[in-house]
């Protein structure tokens, strides 16, 4: 199975509401694409993802097939601080997981 | 013990039977929640194959979420590229508890379902696809009850 790759990331504080911008990679395959030779390409997409500060979930979702190709989210949170761990997970159709952490700037 | 309003919960239960009805068996089950959930906190994963709206706004517990001012949804008149349509919901109830994104014309119409934690705003910047030209629509649950607004998006390219 080829490796995940990991979660771009970019979270910034001010005035006290952190704004997280995300890039999911992942390919979020429909599973009605066919491919060269015609044949339906399985589908395969991020089905859940969770966002984390200081460990303290602060936003999840669910995903079904017509989120874009490496989804991208931006989301604001109120009492980051600067220096603070932001968590993001995420878990496919086939099982597989990541996470991926940046510090709020 | 708790009080409970008889009327709401004949009502409850037959909105229940009704969705169960709309998505099969299955979509009954999961109404009457004796379905494991998604992985994390959330909807059931089934809600995600409903292929109507309605099937959709029912199975997720909103039957006729009301139109509101509340709900803002910024999309696109004109996509040229249905693979990549940027869609930003901002819901300015004061606590707001999920935000959904729906596209009335996908083959499946639930795009993402969002719990927004105490503390994170009622607010989302994405990117979805779509079919064909559609209305896309914002679901917001705040104080239990659900709101939506409508936008239509004109697809030039369908990218689903």
């Amino acid at each position: 199975m080829l490796m995940s790759n990991p979660t771009k990331m970019r979270a910034t504080v001010a005035n006290g509401v952190t704004e997280v911008r995300a890039l999911l990679q992942h390919e979020m395959e429909t599973g009605r694409r066919k491919d060269e030779s015609g044949k339906l390409v399985p589908a395969w997409y991020i089905t859940d993802f969770k966002a984390q500060h200081n460990g303290r979930t602060v936003l999840e979702g669910q995903f079904g097939t017509s989120v874009s190709k490496n989804p991208f989210l931006v989301f604001r949170f109120k009492g980051g601080k600067a220096g603070d761990k932001l968590a993001f997970s995420w878990t496919d159709n086939r099982g597989e997981k990541r996470t991926d952490e940046v510090a709020i700037g | 013990m708790q009080e409970h309003d008889p009327s709401t919960m004949d009502i409850s239960r037959r909105l229940a039977l009704k969705a169960g009805a709309g998505l099969g068996l299955f979509g009954m089950l999961a109404t009457l929640g004796l379905l494991p959930k998604s992985a994390w906190a959330g909807i059931e994963r089934k809600v995600f194959e409903a292929k109507s709206l309605k099937e959709a706004f029912q199975a997720m517990g909103g039957l006729a979420p009301a139109d509101s001012n509340f709900v803002l949804l910024d999309v696109p008149e004109t996509a040229e590229n249905g693979a990549m349509v940027p869609v930003t919901v901002e819901s300015r109830f004061p606590r707001t508890e999920q935000i959904a994104i729906l596209v009335e014309k996908n083959p499946t119409a639930l795009v993402e379902n969002l719990t927004i934690a105490e503390g994170t705003e009622g607010f989302i910047s994405t990117r979805i696809k779509m079919a064909q030209t559609s209305s896309v629509i914002a679901l917001v649950k705040a104080d239990g009850k659900f709101y939506k607004a409508v936008r239509e998006v004109k697809v030039t390219a369908g990218g689903c």
